[in-house]
């Protein structure tokens, strides 16, 4: 799509912006309406919207594929880690109460890092899914 | 005022279905599908489920219409003409309709107080949230906090997409077998 000068600057323009509220929308989600499943797309459509003006491969050179395949299976991992360090702390799974000294600090931070397991893994999966139809009409 | 815009959105709904029925060219199909879910996602916001549109919004109207647009590119843009008559599936449409309608008159009505999903649980949670959590979002607290086994099972099914589509289309399989030979309508 080199012809399309418009719309190359325009992607450019609105890049930054979108990934910036991607994280909002990721971190902001105890306050205000959100969390990882939304962030996750809205940070996988960035990506998606860089990749089809500038071709899969371009999106790829920033995120290979094997970063890609460790942020799918790490979020989960991460995800039910937390559990297993709830279960470690004596509490039970997902629990989040006893990872800081005060509940509600434990529960922020459970959700927290809960909530970024999700985004990573939704994120992951959404690029992933689209780079690979994209790369199969690219060949 | 909000019955007449709820009374708005869902005949666009259904006005957008019936063309999606209509319409043989399924890029116009998508890109009604994507109407469609953004009016869902309307819909949800004059329900204050903000939560909810975020989502529909996103996935729905975002991502889906984006893969399917994928998709597309690797098999055909134009619906076949059906090779036989649409008597058995309106028929089988028609009576599945019409039981769905029969199950949602059991339903309790849109705000009735004395209903199951109001009495429950959801008194707790709306109590207990700050207290508990210390959380402003109760829906998030539900979410990742009382509910997180069930989204650690919603991430799981999310991983479990991915996965598959690395192992049905992923680059390691690129060159053993082409997708599809419908590529003569390319444009």
């Amino acid at each position: 799509m080199k012809e399309y000068l418009v719309l190359r600057v325009i992607t450019k323009l609105l890049l930054p912006f979108i990934l910036l509220f991607g994280l909002y929308v990721q971190f902001h989600g105890d306050f205000g309406p959100g969390g990882g499943f939304q962030a996750g797309v809205i940070f996988a459509a960035a990506f998606i919207l860089y990749s089809m003006v500038f071709g899969v491969r371009a999106a790829q050179a920033i995120l290979p594929e094997g970063i890609l395949r460790a942020g799918i299976a790490g979020g989960v991992l991460l995800y039910a880690s937390v559990g297993v360090l709830d279960l470690m702390l004596g509490a039970n799974y997902l629990d989040y109460s006893p990872m800081a000294a005060y509940a509600k600090e434990g529960q922020h931070l459970g959700i927290f890092l809960v909530e970024l397991g999700v985004g990573i893994t939704v994120a992951s999966v959404m690029m992933t899914v689209f780079f690979t139809f994209a790369a199969w009409r690219e060949d | 005022m909000v019955e007449v815009i709820d009374v708005i959105i869902l005949s666009l709904m259904a006005a957008t279905v019936i063309a999606m029925v209509v319409i043989r060219n399924l890029m116009a199909v998508v890109a009604l599908g994507g109407i469609y879910s953004l009016l869902a996602a309307s819909i949800f916001v004059t329900l204050d489920a903000v939560d909810v549109a975020f989502t529909e919004a996103s996935v729905g109207a975002g991502i889906s219409t984006v893969l399917f647009i994928a998709t597309l590119a690797l098999t055909t843009r134009i619906e076949k003409k059906p090779a036989h008559k649409p008597i058995l599936p309106l028929f089988v449409v028609t009576v599945t309709g019409a039981v769905l309608i029969y199950g949602s008159l059991d339903m309790a009505r849109f705000g009735d107080p004395n209903s199951a999903a109001i009495t429950h649980v959801a008194p707790y949670y709306l109590e207990n949230t700050k207290k508990d959590t210390g959380i402003p979002n109760v829906v998030t607290a539900v979410l990742a906090s009382y509910r997180g086994y069930d989204t650690l099972g919603e991430v799981t099914v999310i991983f479990t997409a991915g996965i598959g589509v690395i192992l049905l289309l992923g680059s390691w399989r690129r060159g053993l077998t082409p997708p599809s030979p419908h590529r003569e309508d390319d444009v």
